[in-house]
């Protein structure tokens, strides 16, 4: 699968989901820049983890007006595959793409930790490589990671399926305690309604070889390697389509 | 249209931000123990938010609110998140 992995002045996990991508997993990684105006030909792409602008004004506030998200808008718009990770996904949130918002941890202090996630539906383009209910061992780091939506979209996103993983301790069990930072229904990582775009707070990247502890976070890339190949998804066939069709 | 007054030539708009009530506030919330601790307490409630000043050239009053409102929705302030408010003096 071909992946691109956009980089934004203060990202700092790109060139590790680069390294797993490519050096781990054999994918295709085009590494882009924020100034970009055209992804290329691309079956995903990644808004990796970092600082973008500083975090000035608010996480992600800045990245979301870079010349390479209107690409990434329109790639997303025509169903192809994207997923935020931490900072990828404040900016997936702040440009729409995702519902809700991350603030400040509800304890104020920047963590850096291992945590567990259940995974909460399996039939994603970015879990169907998991169990339903699976736990998985993947590390957070952030200061603004506290999932905030109203209650109607909270709502939504319960009847809608849309969310992935919930933080959860060693056993499954979301209790108040596995929370970490503070978020509604301990929530850790939800996709958009049609299902192609993703964004989780915990870091896969980071999880993705057992020299570095363990190697969960790769069902999370393999999910999407999976769904880009042979899908019954009719958003992820019609997106593999277009792509392989070029523009 | 000039702004308003003698020798005006712009506007300051003096724009706050500040969280939507039932978004948690824990940066408020640390701050209003601060001054509990400091001896006040009567502060019943702190909500922390932003302060920002737009220097903005010579436009209509109208169009300066348009475009200050439109500023504060797509960029200043975060709807989900937050409520904003602003308002328009004449500068020199």
């Amino acid at each position: 699968m071909r992946w691109g992995v956009v980089t934004f002045p203060g990202s700092n996990d790109d060139a590790q989901t680069a390294f797993v991508l490519e050096g781990l997993l054999g994918e295709k990684v085009a590494r882009l820049w924020h100034k970009d105006t055209t992804l290329g030909a691309l079956d995903a792409v990644v808004l990796p983890g970092g600082f973008s602008y500083g975090d000035y004004l608010r996480c992600g506030a800045m990245a979301r007006f870079s010349p390479i998200m209107s690409a990434v808008e329109g790639f997303a718009a025509d169903g192809g595959l994207v997923i935020g990770v931490c900072n990828g996904f404040q900016i997936l949130c702040e440009a729409g793409l995702l519902p809700g918002a991350l603030v400040r941890n509800r304890d104020l202090r920047f963590l850096c930790q291992r945590t567990h996630v259940r995974v909460e539906d399996t039939d994603t383009a970015f879990t169907n490589r998991c169990r339903r209910g699976e736990v998985l061992d993947i590390p957070i780091k952030h200061g603004e990671g506290c999932y905030v939506a109203d209650a109607a979209t909270l709502d939504a996103l319960e009847t809608g399926r849309q969310i992935v993983l919930r933080y959860c301790d060693a056993e499954g069990r979301v209790t108040a305690g596995s929370n970490p930072n503070g978020s509604l229904g301990s929530i850790a990582g939800v996709r958009n309604a049609r299902g192609n775009v993703f964004g989780m707070m915990p870091h896969p990247e980071y999880a993705a070889e057992w020299l570095v502890g363990g190697e969960d976070g790769r069902k999370i890339f393999l999910s999407m390697v999976a769904s880009g190949g042979v899908s019954s998804d009719a958003v992820v066939s019609a997106t593999r389509s277009k792509v392989v069709s070029g523009p | 249209m000039s702004a308003e007054g003698n020798g005006a030539t712009g506007w300051l708009a003096r724009v706050y931000v500040t969280p939507k009530q039932g978004v948690l506030d824990p940066q408020g919330k640390a701050v209003q123990q601060s001054l509990h601790a400091l001896g006040y307490p009567e502060v019943l409630d702190l909500r922390l938010g932003k302060y920002v000043e737009v220097t903005l050239a010579e436009i209509s009053r109208e169009s300066a609110e348009t475009r200050v409102r439109e500023m504060c929705e797509r960029l200043l302030a975060n709807g989900v998140i937050e409520d904003f408010r602003f308002d328009l003096e004449a500068s020199r």
